[in-house]
């Protein structure tokens, strides 16, 4: 039976045994990438966890935390989920508007819980 | 794997108003935007998250003396089970981006070997999901409210008490100004003592601010929940890759479209890991 709903594939995503298996090499190495970045991150957590450094060290490794996590997610996006492959403006539409909300709201919502908890240290 | 999918797309691919935006099948896309407004939902409630966090600065529960046990041990091992936890799902998504990959050779072999393996995969973080709740539901010696208005806790010395009575027997009690009671003292402020808070639910809970548990609870729920489906569809797509469903169609673009879905679940873990974990 014909089915006339189902819309076709693109022929240029089907690739042969050649430039699977550089896809393949490319896979194994972002996995290591992906979990050398863990272990790292637990190892830190484990050996130099809050409460047990200074404030100034632990400002330092919450932002690498950060920084690191959004180069994990950097290759899930781009390499795993194949975004980086796509075309600039698709890769745009998804990610530009994200990045314009989710900023504003981490912004206003620690300016806010910041100055809340200003609030209750000094008056109660 | 750069540019294979950025060409210009063949005319069958075109959707119904003979253009192809963004050179995407429709089906794609739309994975996308759901994509998109799915992780608005997490990011919504990860900055909820950070708010209460920022709010009770100081009070907050440090991930590492919280979350220390391991299935089938007493150490202290700080982190790890989660750490097992990421490990797994990462795996699980690494077997999924191989699925498509197999798919893209038209390899249905390869695709069913992998797609199976993620499901297994899904099944295995599930399942340590659950252990992972029940010891946070339970929790370990927890605090007591004793008759004098105090809160007071219980120094077990790295001892494990199998029940409350050998508990209120053997470990110490602190109260909350560091004074440490033992023998007839303790036993003196226990038998004032009118509530003893454990692990954790919606109400109460032994660790830090309400809020903390809430948020665990509702973060790592949904998230589960997510996997949950996840899975389910993995599963469903698998029976359909092995019945030959997309034989016929010549490409194997579902197993492409349930994988951006697994891969984000794999995505919301990373930055849950990060804010409810390490942070």
């Amino acid at each position: 039976m014909d089915r006339d709903d189902i819309i076709e594939y693109a022929p240029d995503q089907i690739h042969g045994e050649e430039a699977g298996r550089k896809i393949r090499k490319n896979i194994v190495k972002v996995t290591l990438i992906l979990s050398v970045i863990t272990a790292v991150e637990v190892l830190v957590g484990v050996y130099f966890g809050r409460g047990t450094v200074s404030d100034t060290t632990w400002f330092i490794i919450k932002w690498s935390y950060i920084l690191l996590t959004l180069v994990k997610a950097g290759y899930i996006v781009l390499s795993f989920m194949h975004l980086g492959d796509e075309r600039k403006s698709a890769r745009m539409v998804i990610l530009v508007p994200y990045f314009l909300f989710m900023g504003y709201l981490i912004f206003i919502a620690l300016t806010e819980s910041s100055y809340i908890h200003d609030m209750l240290t000094r008056y109660f | 794997m750069a540019g294979h999918a950025s060409k210009q797309i063949d005319k069958a691919t075109l959707w119904g108003g003979k253009m192809s935006p963004f050179s995407m099948s429709y089906g794609k896309l739309m994975m996308w935007f759901f994509l998109v407004s799915d992780a608005l939902t997490f990011g919504g409630l990860l900055v909820a998250y950070g708010y209460a966090r920022h709010k009770y600065t100081g009070e907050w529960p440090i991930a590492e003396e919280v979350f220390h046990s391991f299935p089938g041990t007493d150490a202290y091992l700080p982190l790890a089970y989660v750490a097992l936890m990421t490990f797994l799902l990462i795996v699980s998504s690494v077997t999924m981006v191989l699925a498509v990959e197999a798919g893209h050779r038209l390899d249905k072999k390869g695709v069913i070997k992998w797609l199976a393996a993620t499901v297994i995969g899904g099944f295995f973080f599930l399942g340590s999901q659950a252990w992972e709740w029940n010891h946070f539901i339970h929790g370990e010696a927890g605090y007591v409210m004793l008759a004098n208005g105090e809160k007071a806790t219980f120094e077990t010395h790295g001892h494990h008490y199998h029940d409350n009575a050998e508990l209120y027997e053997g470990a110490d009690l602190v109260l909350g100004d560091g004074t440490v009671l033992t023998g007839a003292k303790k036993e003196e402020a226990l038998s004032t003592m009118y509530k003893h808070v454990q692990g954790a639910n919606l109400k109460e809970n032994e660790y830090g601010p309400q809020l903390y548990a809430n948020f665990f609870f509702f973060i790592t729920g949904f998230h589960g929940f997510h996997v949950f489906s996840g899975v389910v569809i993995n599963l469903l797509v698998l029976i359909n890759v092995m019945r030959g469903v997309y034989d016929s169609r010549g490409h194997f673009e579902m197993v492409e479209k349930v994988g951006l879905y697994w891969h984000f679940v794999d995505l919301v873990w990373v930055f849950v890991f990060t804010f409810f974990y390490l942070l």
